[in-house]
């Protein structure tokens, strides 16, 4: 499924300064029993976000009506533990775009780069640059520009630049899909396949 | 000259397709596993794209993460359960893949039943829409999780874009102590490297503990790989895991048997290959290990005390908030605290040999009042291998009863669920935050430690219970 293409992000953000949020905080198991893409942002963060009774926990961040905005920063190690895409999915349908971190599993940073969510991966300093500058003031804007690799906080200027492969940039600067470029080049699978042996 | 190289360089360039300059290899798949829950969301992206399976027959489909354990020949209770299992029997048959729904004889967790019927083979290149796909790793293949999207471009393509990983060669050498088991090894590595130790890594475990262990005993520590970020682990294929493959309903036969014997056996990393990260511990200093927080690297030595956050790496901030949902202290014991339940199971620890494990301790003892314990058998093979070798009557005889294949409290998106507060002694693979269901506490442990910790009522170092079965 092609995505929205992602060129520049101007946003305020949403600080989560916790570690090794896994996948399981971000939608628990007993979430994922849709058979379509569809209504996980109300589930995303399910438990640290609501009581048992469905109320609203008055001290986590998505209920805090001053943080708000399309960038999610988490601390290190953002998104540990399964494979599941619903987390990403969770993440975009809240109406995320990018996520910040110092450090991402694996999985997770790849099931974001496939349905068009930005991971961003910064240093530790920088990371508790942005978590001090958003705490500080809510309304601080962060632009983030993928042809350029740039994560910038406007106000002050201070910039830092990420990593992405360019096929990967590509791929999100066109809305272009993975899908589309292995059916192109099928006839190379098809011959490859003849030859293996299992 | 040819170059050195390791195990996973050998498997992971002989199916590679074609390079993409600055961005990920495409790599040939050669088992797929699909189950229901990752899966639904793909098959419906090649019916929007209107393009087929390209290879069915490379594809295998199992019902497992969100099926009942107990009456599983009534209908699925839950409306959204039971129209998912459909969904994955529907597209099944639409596309002509195998299919072992419930009920179905074969039926069982995704990375149980692969092994057991010779799906997975030295080797090869296996991917499922789960993270513990890394269990696969234990017959020399290379096997990881994937996401939805994934699963899509593997039905549509039979391949997989992927950065190659960096390499890490994790060694335990000597002797392991008794009562300590693969399990033990694997959360002691977790510990030390910590849940994000080996991302950007794959792994092969090498020395004499992984040498001298069964295929049951590198699956569980394989299956672990992604507990510390690695995408995956692989042990090299010995004699071990030729035999255990032999015969097996899907595995080759006859000269397709010996030809692969060709291949599996230059499968070993090169005596001059490099690695970009290489640890060695001494598996004898190893105990029988728990977790005490809320990720799998929070684990020590059963008779060890919490840590106090300023001797652990990372944040205090989190250390402490994890260690407030568990509701224990820094400088706590864990021997002896009261537990309320056990489960026995997950791809982690279903098989026979847990069972085994479980019922030697079991043996002669009763379970104790305080604790409720789910015994699930990881697919109906090791379910009939209990009742076989007696282990049901010996576990029916000390107050114990065997639940139906699947996934289970593992992952609790069915109705085996934790309520909220109470502590599990669990076999599984992780103890985050509700894991268990909203609330739940989970301590990781071994077969043995769950069992020990299922007939006192709370936790137990197991070899005390051994010690006086042996004098």
């Amino acid at each position: 499924m092609a995505y929205d293409k992602f060129t520049t992000l101007t946003s305020t953000a949403v600080p989560l300064p916790i570690e090794n949020v896994d996948t399981d905080q971000i939608i628990p198991a007993r979430f994922l029993k849709a058979t379509e893409r569809v209504g996980f942002g109300d589930n995303l963060f399910r438990d640290w976000r609501y009581n048992q009774d469905n109320s609203p926990k008055e001290d986590f961040v998505l209920n805090n009506p001053k943080f708000k905005g399309k960038i999610l920063v988490g601390g290190k190690n953002f998104g540990s533990g399964s494979s599941r895409e619903h987390a990403a999915w969770s993440v975009y349908d809240y109406g995320f775009r990018c996520v910040v971190s110092s450090f991402f599993a694996d999985i997770f940073r790849g099931n974001c780069l496939n349905i068009g969510v930005l991971p961003v991966q910064v240093s530790a300093s920088f990371l508790q640059k942005i978590f001090g500058a958003v705490e500080a003031d809510p309304e601080t804007q962060i632009e983030i520009s993928l042809p350029e690799q740039t994560i910038t906080l406007i106000a002050t200027g201070e910039q830092e630049s990420f990593d992405i492969n360019t096929y990967k940039k590509n791929n999100m600067t066109n809305g272009f899909d993975d899908i589309d470029y292995l059916l192109n080049i099928k006839e190379e699978i098809t011959s490859f396949a003849k030859n293996t042996p299992l | 000259m040819s170059i050195a190289k390791t195990l996973f360089d050998k498997v992971w360039d002989s199916h590679v397709v074609h390079k993409i300059e600055d961005g990920p290899d495409v790599l040939f798949i050669d088992r797929h596993m699909v189950h229901e829950v990752t899966s639904p969301v793909a098959f419906l992206g090649l019916k929007n794209r209107g393009i087929p399976v390209l290879h069915p027959e490379k594809t295998f489909a199992t019902a497992d993460h969100n099926t009942p354990t107990i009456n599983q020949h009534l209908p699925v209770a839950d409306p959204l359960s039971a129209n998912q299992l459909r969904m994955l029997e529907e597209n099944a048959n639409e596309h002509g893949i195998s299919y072992w729904g419930l009920g179905h004889e074969k039926n069982g967790i995704v990375h149980v039943v692969g092994p057991e019927y010779g799906i997975t083979l030295p080797g090869a290149t296996i991917v499922c829409g789960d993270s513990h796909t890394s269990t696969h790793g234990a017959f020399g293949a290379i096997a990881f999780g994937i996401g939805t999207s994934e699963v899509e471009m593997v039905l549509a393509s039979q391949c997989i874009m992927q950065p190659k990983p960096k390499r890490m060669r994790i060694n335990v050498t000597g002797e392991l102590q008794y009562g300590v088991t693969s399990k033990d090894v694997a959360l002691f590595i977790i510990s030390q490297l910590t849940t994000s130790g080996a991302t950007g890594y794959f792994v092969e475990y090498a020395g004499d503990v992984f040498k001298n262990m069964t295929m049951e005993g590198r699956m569980t520590v394989c299956n672990l790989s992604i507990e510390m970020g690695a995408r995956g682990g692989m042990i090299a294929p010995d004699e071990t895991a030729f035999h255990y493959v032999k015969g097996r309903e899907f595995a080759p036969t006859g000269t397709a048997w010996d030809k692969a014997m060709d291949y599996w056996q230059t499968l070993y990393t090169d005596q001059d290959a490099i690695f970009d990260k290489e640890l060695t511990f001494d598996g004898s200093l190893i105990e029988p290990m728990i977790t005490y927080g809320t990720n799998p690297g929070m684990g020590m030595g059963i008779s060890n005390k919490i840590p106090t956050s300023d001797t652990v790496q990372g944040g205090a901030t989190t250390y402490k908030k994890s260690l407030d949902y568990m509701q224990f202290n820094e400088g706590d014991s864990m021997m002896g605290k009261p537990i309320d339940f056990v489960f026995l199971g997950s791809c982690t620890n279903g098989r026979i040999e847990d069972f085994r494990a479980f019922a030697s301790i079991v043996k002669g003892r009763k379970k104790a009042d305080n604790v409720t314990a789910w015994l699930v058998p990881g697919s109906h093979k090791v379910e009939a291998a209990i009742k076989e070798e007696g282990i049901l009557e010996l576990l029916n005889n000390a107050g114990f009863e065997l639940r139906e294949p699947g996934c289970s409290a593992c992952l609790a998106m069915n109705d085996d669920k934790v309520p909220a507060g109470k502590l599990a002694v669990s076999t599984s693979n992780r103890n985050f935050e509700g894991r268990q269901g909203p609330g739940s506490r989970t301590l990781l442990a071994s077969p043995l430690v769950a069992a020990a910790a299922a007939v006192t009522g709370k936790v137990t170092d197991p070899r005390e219970l051994m010690e006086k079965e042996t004098a």
